[in-house]
């Protein structure tokens, strides 16, 4: 075997462990790398930015733990900007094992937004956040399609109570909150075809306003959307949510898992490059013999 | 009559949702949020009906010692945990309460999240090998796919220096012309292939859903 054909098969293993260690390296070495933003990510950005005290948005985390290293930055960074401007929030998940995921940024955030922060240059005062004043966790229900469908109705149709079991009429900030048409805009964090439900239920039967998150692999699967402007935003994947957490200022996991993924990609197209030079040096050997 | 019964459940209630869509009234409306309620109180019944399911599936498997029939009592054991932490140790089962029960809340954390998050991060190493050995420029198309790849990956790699911005165009471009073009014609299809199905399966044309019996 010559030089180009052992470029051409390493074992897999060697893949694998060159892989993990560049992921540990790269997580114990601690620098930073610059996020360049994309306009789809800026977009989402600009909508939440430019909500006022008293306006409300709906939240849908749609995801499991399976993605929460590429989503929850997303869901940490828009919902504590929503809270630091005292825009309102409803969360509902249509993931199996999204309430999880909702409780847990509940509670991480009730805890940060106690401190004072600024972000952007702005002052933010530290506060308690009250469930039912500053925001409701509706809890999730099956079937997403038609859950879609029966918010836009009516909240109340697919959940006539709360996470907590409280009746959603006796919830202060749902008290004149019917529908989507309550909601500034619907920002959904899915792993998986959710995400297209809301383009068709959520914006085709109701015209929410929608912006996604998704998972890497989905990311250049929702660029028709955003073109045909079903979607007025993007994020892509840990690099969106990095690029959201550059945009809100607060860094956190996302910024800090890139310099992991950067090393990771770079990695993988080394491997790629010596696999070609090994495959094209054999063939033109094969050709001439 | 076991069988024209669903065909003509199937006939009313698909035109009526199809006409419905269509009317922009206040009873249509409500027949929509009526419809709305049963279909998701019959989707629980698909949901007690996987339950069940796996409860057989698991429990032949333990039965009848099949392969791997050690899983089937972790996945059991799994279930009824869960169900019996819950529930508050069976003391609250119209209340949500059992979702801040201490055991619940620790084995969604402590386990069910680091199970579900080292599945998904293996998939790293898996595609990292399988990147190395299928992207390999074996004719046109197979280059254009890895130009395509190396593109996406190094579009906002910073170590670029001066060729990032030319990437970050390439790959705008990749995203928004031959990937847009492309999916758009798969999600058309797609659609149009959707409603044709639909149709055939409101006018009773395809039974297959009514089973053999």
């Amino acid at each position: 075997m010559n030089i180009f054909d052992r470029l051409m098969s390493f074992d897999r293993r060697w893949v694998f462990l060159s892989l993990a260690i560049v992921c540990v390296g790269t997580y114990l070495w601690d620098f930073s790398v610059p996020i360049t933003i994309s306009e789809e990510a800026r977009s989402i950005y600009d909508e939440v930015a430019a909500l006022k005290e008293g306006d409300m948005i709906y939240m849908s985390v749609d995801y499991d733990p399976n993605a929460l290293a590429e989503l929850h930055p997303t869901t940490y960074a828009l919902a504590e900007l929503c809270f630091r401007k005292k825009v309102k929030v409803i969360f509902g998940t249509l993931s199996n094992l999204g309430q999880g995921m909702v409780d847990q940024v509940l509670h991480d955030i009730s805890d940060s937004l106690r401190d004072t922060a600024t972000y952007n240059g702005v002052f933010y005062e530290g506060r308690e956040i009250v469930n039912g004043v500053d925001y409701v966790f509706l809890g999730y229900k099956p079937y997403p399609a038609m859950v879609i469908q029966a918010m836009g109705l009516d909240f109340r149709v697919p959940f006539p109570t709360d996470y907590y079991g409280t009746p959603i009429d006796s919830i202060p900030i749902m008290q004149g909150t019917k529908n989507f048409d309550q909601c500034k805009l619907v920002v959904d964090m899915a792993a998986g075809n959710v995400a297209e439900m809301w383009i068709t239920y959520g914006h085709g039967n109701y015209g929410v306003p929608l912006a996604l998150a998704v998972t890497g692999v989905m990311g250049a699967d929702m660029y028709p959307y955003l073109r045909s402007g079903q979607i007025f935003g993007l994020a892509a994947g840990l690099l969106g949510a990095a690029q959201l957490e550059k945009l809100c200022d607060n860094p956190g996991r996302a910024m800090d898992g890139m310099r992991i993924q950067l090393f990771a990609h770079i990695l993988i197209i080394l491997f790629i490059i010596m696999g070609n030079i090994g495959f094209l040096a054999t063939r033109k050997l094969n050709k001439l013999k | 009559m076991k069988r024209q019964l669903p065909l003509m459940m199937v006939f009313v209630f698909g035109f009526a949702m199809i006409i419905q869509y269509f009317i922009p009234h206040q009873a249509s409306e409500w027949v929509n949020a009526f419809l709305m309620d049963w279909m998701m109180i019959i989707g629980v019944f698909a949901l007690a009906l996987g339950i069940w399911s796996l409860i057989k599936v698991s429990w032949d498997k333990i039965k009848y010692k099949k392969p791997n029939w050690e899983y089937a009592i972790v996945t059991l054991a799994g279930l009824f945990l869960m169900i019996f932490f819950g529930f508050d140790y069976f003391r609250h089962f119209s209340t949500p309460i059992g979702s801040d029960n201490y055991m619940y809340v620790h084995f969604y954390r402590h386990i069910v999240i680091p199970i579900q998050s080292t599945m998904f991060s293996l998939l790293a190493f898996f595609i990292a090998s399988a990147a190395y050995r299928a992207f390999r420029a074996r004719s046109l198309l197979a280059t254009l796919l890895l130009i395509a790849a190396l593109v996406i990956m190094l579009r906002f790699n910073p170590l670029l220096g001066p060729i990032q911005p030319i990437m970050e165009k390439f790959s705008v471009w990749l995203l928004n012309v031959p990937n847009l073009a492309a999916k758009r014609a798969i999600v058309i299809g797609v659609g149009l292939g959707m409603v044709a199905t639909a149709l055939k399966v409101i006018l009773g044309i395809e039974r297959a859903y009514l089973g053999k019996d």
